[in-house]
Parts: C-alpha cells; structure tokens; sequence
C-alpha cells in the first residue's frame, strides 16, 4: 500500500486528519494517522476508506483507557472522537439524555445537574468519556444500585467497519423492539463498531447523601492465619445489604494489605442522614464501634487503586466469597512479592487491584488469586490493564465461557479484523 | 416423507416415550399463544425434561433443516411462540425445578419452566423477591421472561428481565449447550440474547437476582375528572424528583370495564385513575409519599384513597391488573396495543388516539404504565360487524404510528413477535435491522430458530449487505414470510 495515496485519500473525505505522534500510541503501538470525525457520517468515511485500503482503526474518546487491554495487533488509524462532544438532547420531562461519544462524564454530568439529574453511574476515570466509558464498560461503587452502563443505556448509534451507521433501542427506557446493539458494544472495546452516541435513562439527583465509614485497623493478624477482616466482613456486610436502609453503596479500601482497611457505605434521598445514623449503629458494633456519618465522600471513593503505571486486576466473584479473598490476596502478595492496593464494591462483589511490582512478581500474585478465585468461588479475575514487561507474562482475561460465540459475532460484525485486532479477549 | 416425518420418526430416541406428541387433537392445544388471533397447528411438540433432551430436538432440527420454537406458558401477546406448522415446539413445561436459591449471594437459579411468581414465592419468607412483575406472571415463565425481556408495573423503579437475570445455559440453534454469565469476560452475549424472542438459541436455566423486600410500601389512588389532569400529575410526580415503583393510569372507558368485571369500586365519576406505587426505606416513602399526595390534590385529584394494608392495595391494583380481561365485558373482541411515548408527549399521544377514535368510530379504552410511557390501548370492535376488525387494526397501526412519530417506541413489554415484524421498518431503517441481524447470522446462520419473528425481513447470513436480488432463500424454503 502506498502510504501517500491512503494519506490523500483520508484527506479527500474532508474530516481533519492528521500525522499521529508520541502520544498516540495505543498500548505501545503507534497509528500513522489520526483522524477527528466530527459526526457518525463523518466515523463513517473514514471506516470506507479504512475497508478500501484495509487499514486497522482503534476509536479513542479521552484516551484515559487506551493502554487497556491487550495491543492491538495492528493499528493505521486512530479515531480521535474529542470532536463529538455535543448532548444534542437532554429530555429533563422523561429523564433521558443523548450524548455523542467525545463528552466526557463530567462534562455530562454538570449539564444534567442544571436540571437535577444525574446519569447514576460512578465513572472511576476521570476524564472518561461516554463512549470510553460504553467501550471498557468500567463502573464505580453504585453499580450495587443501579447496575453498569449497560443497565442505563437505552439507545445508541454504531460505525461498522464497513461504514454502515446503525442504530438500535430509542429515546424511551421501556422498549424491546429488536435486538439489543447497545448491550453488545458495552464492554466491547472498540472491537464491534465504533460508538457515536448514546442514550441513557436518567435520575433525579437524589436530595441528600451520607457515606457512613469505618475502620478496621489490623484487618489480617501478623501471622495470616486468622481472617479477622473476613470475620468482620462477613458479618457487616449483609447487616447492611440485608438492612431495609437500602444503601446505594458499600466499598472497601485496602490500600496496604499490611495496615488497616476501611469500609463506607453510600445512602442517598431526603432521609439518608437519619438512615445513615441507623447504618452507623448497625456496623458499630462489627466493625468495633468505629463507624462515622459524613456528607461527604472518603478520598478514594470512586477512583480506581491504580496510576497508569500499574497493573490493574478487576475482581468479579459472589459476595458471600469475596471476603474469603481478602486473607488470599494477603497471601498471594506475601508470596509473590507483588504489592496489591485493594477497593471495590463489597455488596455488588467487584474489586479492582492496582499491583506493584517486578513482572515475575505481578505474574505470581495474579495466578495466585485467579486460581482461587476461580477455582474455588467460581470468580473471575481479569487484567484491564498491565505494563508491556508485565503483560507479556500474564493471560489478561483468564477464563471466558462462550469466546467461539463472541469470535462467531466478531467474524460477522468486522470480517476483515479492521477494528481494535487483538485487543479483546481470546485475541479478537 | 418429509423432512419433518423424517424427523419425528427420530424423536423417540432422543425424548422419553411421552415427550413427543403428533396427536392432531393435542396438537392444536399449542395453536396459539396469548396473541390469539394468530393460529397455526405446530408440525410435532416435545415436552423436553432437561437441557441434553432439548439440545438433542435442536440437533436434528439441525440435520433435517426443520425450523424450530420455543414456547413456555404460552402467555405472549406477540405470538413470539406461533408455532410452525412445518415444524417443532419445544415446550418447557416439563422444566419447573427451581435448581438453587442461594440467599448469601441474592441469586437463584431455576429452569425456564418455572413462573415468575413461583420464584418470589419461594424466597418471600426470606424477606426477598423477584423483581419484574408481568401481569401474568401467577401462570408466565422465566423461560419465556427472557425471550420477551418482560417488564411489568414496577420496571419504572427496578428495570427488566435483562436488569435482573446474572447468568443463562442456553442451547444454541447448533444444539450447543452454552453458558452465557453476565460475570464472564467478553462481549454481553447474554444482553444480546435476554429480549431476542427466542431467535437465538433456548434457554435452560437461568440464574436470576434476588431483590431485598422494601420495608415499606404505600399505593396511592387518585381519582381525576380528565386524563390530562391525571397526566400532568404524572409529570409533576417525575419533574418533583421521586421515582415511584409504578405509576399506572387508566381512562374513563377502562375503569367502566374494570368496574364492570370486578366491581373494584373506583371512585364515580372519575374520567381517569392513577394507581401510585412507592415503596422503599419508611423515612424516604414518607417523604415521597407527602409530596405525591400534594401533587395529586394541586392537579386536580377530587378523590385520594390510600392503600394502608396489602388487602387494600390488593384491592387498589384488581381494577387496573385485570383491565385487559374486563373489556371483554363491554365489547366482543379487542386488540391489545403495546406502543410507549415519551412521557412528555403523552397528552399530544392522547388527543391523537381520542381524533382516531373519531375518524375510524372505533372506540379504544386506555390502560398504560404512565410513568415510563407504556400504551396499552384496547381497540375495542366487533367482530360480527363486517369491517369493523379491518378498522380496529388500521386504528391499532395508525396508535403504533403515532407512537414513532414521538419519539417512541412500537413495543414497551410484549415484544414483536409475528404482531408487530411488519411494523419495524417504521422505527428502524434496512440498515439498523440488518446489523441486528448479524448477531442473528453469527448465532443461527440457517435461520432455524423461531423463524419469520422480530424481523420483517430476513437477513441471508451470507450476502453481501445492501445486495438482494430475486426472492430471498429463507422465504422461497417457506422458513420465512416477507411483509
């Protein structure tokens, strides 16, 4: 292929381009290209051009995620989608919103709020974008209440690989004519079709918040062998799931498995600070009368346990199991090597662990905890994101039941592998 | 012999001796199912026990290429399960064990066969139950809850079937049996697959999420002169910031037949209904609770009743739960619509039906989910009266049309099915429906499972997209119908 004539050809479509540089590496792989479309018609010029000249686009939005996942195989384009960044409309009457992929949470989130709504998901990026946020499918602590961005999307418009712009669900959240796109692309990591916009069911932003928190301060005894954070949890936890004070929340924050942990639990409406006071007293006493209301978030609520330089392990495993982990990682880190920083979702069985560590150590430390988790609780453990020296030691998504059907979608959606190649689970 | 003979003369190996039924008699027991107008005599029926006997039945659909449906209670208002007359239903009637219940972890995990409501019941004790609530679901099953993605009265608050099922062993139409788990790495086959009207493949347990119980619960009745005082409640309700568990609205004809089948004593001269549902922790439902009341009384309510035991919120909820079976009371035959709007466009939606009630003379009582926008427009006719049905479905077409035309949608809960196929061209474009098809295509390349459903036309799995000439295969081998 003569890269001066695919060059033109991008720019006769007319959509900015550009010669990509150092920062536009995706998970170390640098695109020749970067193209800035600035509409689903405009995804899909650049797709015609990419099939008539088969080169691989990988979509970005904030490019807070682009070392997630696997590297692609190969990568020509990469589809900048900064410039959709409009909400073209905001229903506030029927609690609906539809964004283009490039707005980034925030920026979402501060439009909604002019009208006392809120899309009820915590984002753990910063920066993320809605369709970064669709793509990697990443969701914070009131997943417990409110599910993941699949549970709220009710609409979205695709760029297939040939260019074809498709769009599937609607502007009402009660709705089940035809199959579910928007299911399919979350979680997909850009390997189905490009996401253009999306359209989610919303909340009104609920009349007061109280995050009651405590403390364990020696959470696993210096000799390891006696659980007493497993105890404690064991019992705190379903005192509060199982309370009728409906918490929208309940999270952990280890961040050193060597010193204490903490636990705070979300309520929210007009009486979450009397229903707080109720949850205080209730986790009290297991948690050893440590328990405080405050209207405000702990620090670490809501942000993942990682910097972009670290591994990041995403746990999914039953609640009643995931306290037996918690002494597991302990042991697996003193095993290892490995130094595991450790927050999540306690009530909806989700935790994400930032690793530090040599790559032998990350290695170990992983294969420690998957073989448990998996082995005996039937969890899952999955690696979002890892260093190249760390990842090329480690099989990022472990078990995946199904993959010859998701490899069958694949085939039928992007024939010709144009789109994120190998970035997907079982090399999709 | 045909394919289909060929077939059954197999079945007998794979199914125990009083699985397979090709009594015509018996046969036409499974003609229909909640959609009755719409009629076929299946060509065999199996009353598989387990995943291996059903897998088995879709293998050698597979070998002979005999297309295939999948039915559970037959309560569908779509005719997702009409059966093919060229073909087999698989019937999951035989599979009601629930496998599982583990409270711990708030799932359980049941075979499709089990109703819904048999799942709440065995928990309740536990101070747990179902979430999605289909009006039918004393008699509808889980199985065919995840084929129809079912909703119900209270998705306004808890979502769907999709929100509330973790994991799915289905047997696909190669006559795999597949785990789908929502906890699994890779893309969301099984919120691909929950909602595809049985096009997919066959589920045959399912792992559901078990809800805590509210701790309090107060209904609502308020009774309004008009639907637009009743509608403007609604959207005061919503724009106030609570989120009922349900808010439901019936109009003046609606709450005449309800009156007339069950006497369930609504308040005289009321020219609307609306049912108000909150329940949650007792400090938030009090709360909300004074603001609904407020609202309704500022928009006009002449009339409140509050429901303060479950009898009366029992007896709150008869009218409006058996609205359906009640027209029957006051017109021969009627067509059940399942349109949703925006539910800011429901006044303009409203005047539309009540001008097309005009137009055609046809009259249509209206009974909807108002808080999500949900229609279920009765099309009231009789069918004695040469003319009047063809009116009554050009009525029923024009509300669906009027439905896109706001931004809405033709099918809220009970799918599309064989109803509604021909009508998808007006929400979605021939490029919309063929990538939907290209999870079909990668499920079920030959078109065998539930055939000639969801979509007007099929896509042929192996074509260029957008080239199509002469007659499609899948029709000329009468596994499928155009509209």
């Amino acid at each position: 292929m003569d890269t001066r004539d695919v060059g033109d050809a991008l720019e006769a479509t007319g959509v900015t381009v550009r010669a990509a540089g150092d920062g536009d590496e995706v998970a170390g792989v640098r695109p020749r290209w970067v193209a800035l479309p600035e509409s689903a018609e405009e995804i899909a010029v650049v797709m015609r051009v990419c099939a008539a000249h088969d080169l691989a686009a990988v979509a970005t939005g904030g490019g807070t995620k682009l070392h997630w996942g696997a590297k692609p195989d190969r990568c020509d384009v990469l589809v900048d989608l900064c410039c959709l960044n409009r909400v073209p409309e905001h229903a506030a009457g029927d609690l609906v919103v539809r964004a283009q992929a490039g707005v980034t949470v925030e920026a979402l989130a501060r439009a909604l709020a002019e009208e006392g709504q809120e899309l009820a998901l915590d984002v753990p990026v910063p920066g993320t974008t809605v369709g970064g946020l669709l793509a990697t499918g990443i969701a914070g602590p009131r997943r417990f209440r409110h599910g993941t961005a699949r549970d709220l999307l009710i609409g979205v418009t695709v760029v297939l690989a040939d260019g074809t712009i498709a769009k599937s669900g609607g502007k009402v959240v009660k709705n089940v004519a035809g199959y579910d796109l928007g299911k399919l692309f979350t979680g997909s990591y850009g390997t189905l079709g490009i996401i253009a916009d999306a359209t989610f069911r919303l909340h009104p932003l609920p009349a007061a918040r109280a995050w009651v928190t405590a403390t364990v301060e020696r959470p696993v005894t210096e000799t390891g062998q006696v659980m007493s954070a497993a105890d404690v949890l064991l019992t705190a936890v379903p005192a509060v799931t199982e309370s009728p004070l409906e918490p929208s929340a309940v999270e952990i924050d280890w961040p050193d498995v060597e010193g204490p942990c903490t636990v705070a639990i979300l309520v929210e409406g007009a009486a979450a600070a009397e229903r707080g006071k109720t949850l205080c007293e209730l986790m009290g006493e297991p948690m050893g009368g440590t328990a405080e209301v405050a209207e405000e978030p702990p620090p670490w609520w809501n942000r993942l346990p990682s910097s972009d330089d670290d591994t990041l392990l995403e746990l999914r495993i039953g609640v009643s199991s995931l306290p037996h982990l918690l002494p597991v990682m302990r042991q697996a880190a003193d095993a290892s090597g490995a130094r595991p920083a450790i927050r999540g979702s306690l009530a909806a069985g989700t935790l994400h662990i930032g690793l530090r560590g040599l790559p032998h150590e990350i290695a170990g430390f992983t294969g420690l905890v998957r073989d448990d988790a998996e082995g005996m609780f039937g969890g899952r453990v999955v690696v979002l994101a890892a260093p190249p020296e760390a990842a090329r030691r480690l099989d990022r998504w472990g078990h995946a039941g199904a993959l010859h059907l998701m490899r069958r979608v694949k085939e039928r959606f992007d024939p010709d592998r144009r789109l994120s190649p190998g970035r997907f689970v079982g090399g999709i | 012999m045909s394919e289909l003979e060929r077939l059954t003369a197999r079945l007998a190996a794979v199914l125990p001796p009083d699985a397979v039924i090709t009594d015509p008699v018996r046969l036409r027991t499974y003609e229909c199912d909640g959609l009755t107008h719409h009629r076929a005599t299946p060509g065999v029926v199996v009353l598989p026990e387990g995943a291996e006997q059903i897998a088995a039945v879709v293998r050698l659909c597979g070998e002979h290429g005999v297309p295939f449906v999948a039915r559970g209670a037959g309560t569908g208002l779509s005719g997702g399960a009409l059966p093919r007359t060229d073909g087999v239903l698989i019937v999951t009637s035989r599979m009601r064990r629930i496998v599982e219940i583990d409270i711990p972890n708030r799932r359980a995990v049941v075979e499709p066969g089990v109703t819904n409501l048999a799942i709440t019941e065995a928990v309740r004790g536990q101070g747990y139950y179902y979430a999605p609530d289909p009006s039918s679901q004393q008699v509808c099953s889980i199985g065919g809850n995840v084929a129809e993605n079912s909703g119900g009265a209270h998705c306004l608050k808890y979502g769907f079937t999709v929100n509330h099922v973790l994991a799915a062993e289905i047997v696909t139409p190669d006559g795999e049996i597949v785990e789908l788990s929502a906890q699994d790495p890779g893309y969301d086959l099984l919120g691909a697959f929950i909602g595809s009207e049985g096009t997919l493949g066959i589920a045959t347990k399912i792992t559901v999420r078990l809800s805590r119980a509210p701790e309090a619960v107060t209904t609502l009745l308020a009774a309004f002169t008009g639907i637009e005082a009743g509608g403007h409640a609604v959207s005061a309700i919503i724009a106030a910031g609570v989120v009922p568990a349900a808010i439901e609205m019936m109009d003046a004809l609606a709450i005449e037949a309800a009156e007339a089948a069950v006497h369930c004593r609504y308040p005289a001269g009321a020219g609307a209904v609306l049912v108000v549902e909150l329940d949650g922790p007792r400090a938030e439902v009090e709360h909300q609770f004074a603001a609904v009341e407020r609202i309704c009384r500022d928009s006009g309510a002449f009339e409140i009743r509050v429901a303060a035991s479950a009898e009366e919120r029992a007896a709150i909820w008869k009218g409006r739960k058996s609205a359906f079976a009640a027209v029957g009371r006051i017109s021969p035959a009627y067509i059940v619509q399942d349109g949703v709007v925006p539910r800011t466009a429901l006044p303009r939606v409203l005047a539309g039906i009540d001008r097309l009630q005009e137009e055609y003379g046809i009259r249509v009582a209206n009974v909807f989910h108002a808080g999500d926008g949900n229609l279920h427009p009765l099309v009231l006719f009789d069918d004695s009266v040469p003319g009047e049905a063809e009116r009554a479905e050009a009525v029923s077409g024009r509300i669906l049309d009027l439905c896109v035309e706001h931004g809405g949608s033709i099918t809220g809960e009970h799918g599309v099915g064989v109803d509604k196929a021909r009508y998808m061209p007006r929400m979605f474009t021939g490029d919309d429906l063929d990538t939907m098809q290209l999870v079909r295509c990668a499920f079920d390349p030959r078109g065998l499972a539930n055939p000639g459903k969801v979509f007007p036309t099929p896509r042929l799995c192996g074509e260029v997209p957008g080239v199509r000439r002469g007659a499609h295969p899948l029709v000329e081998a009468g596994l499928a119908e155009q509209f």
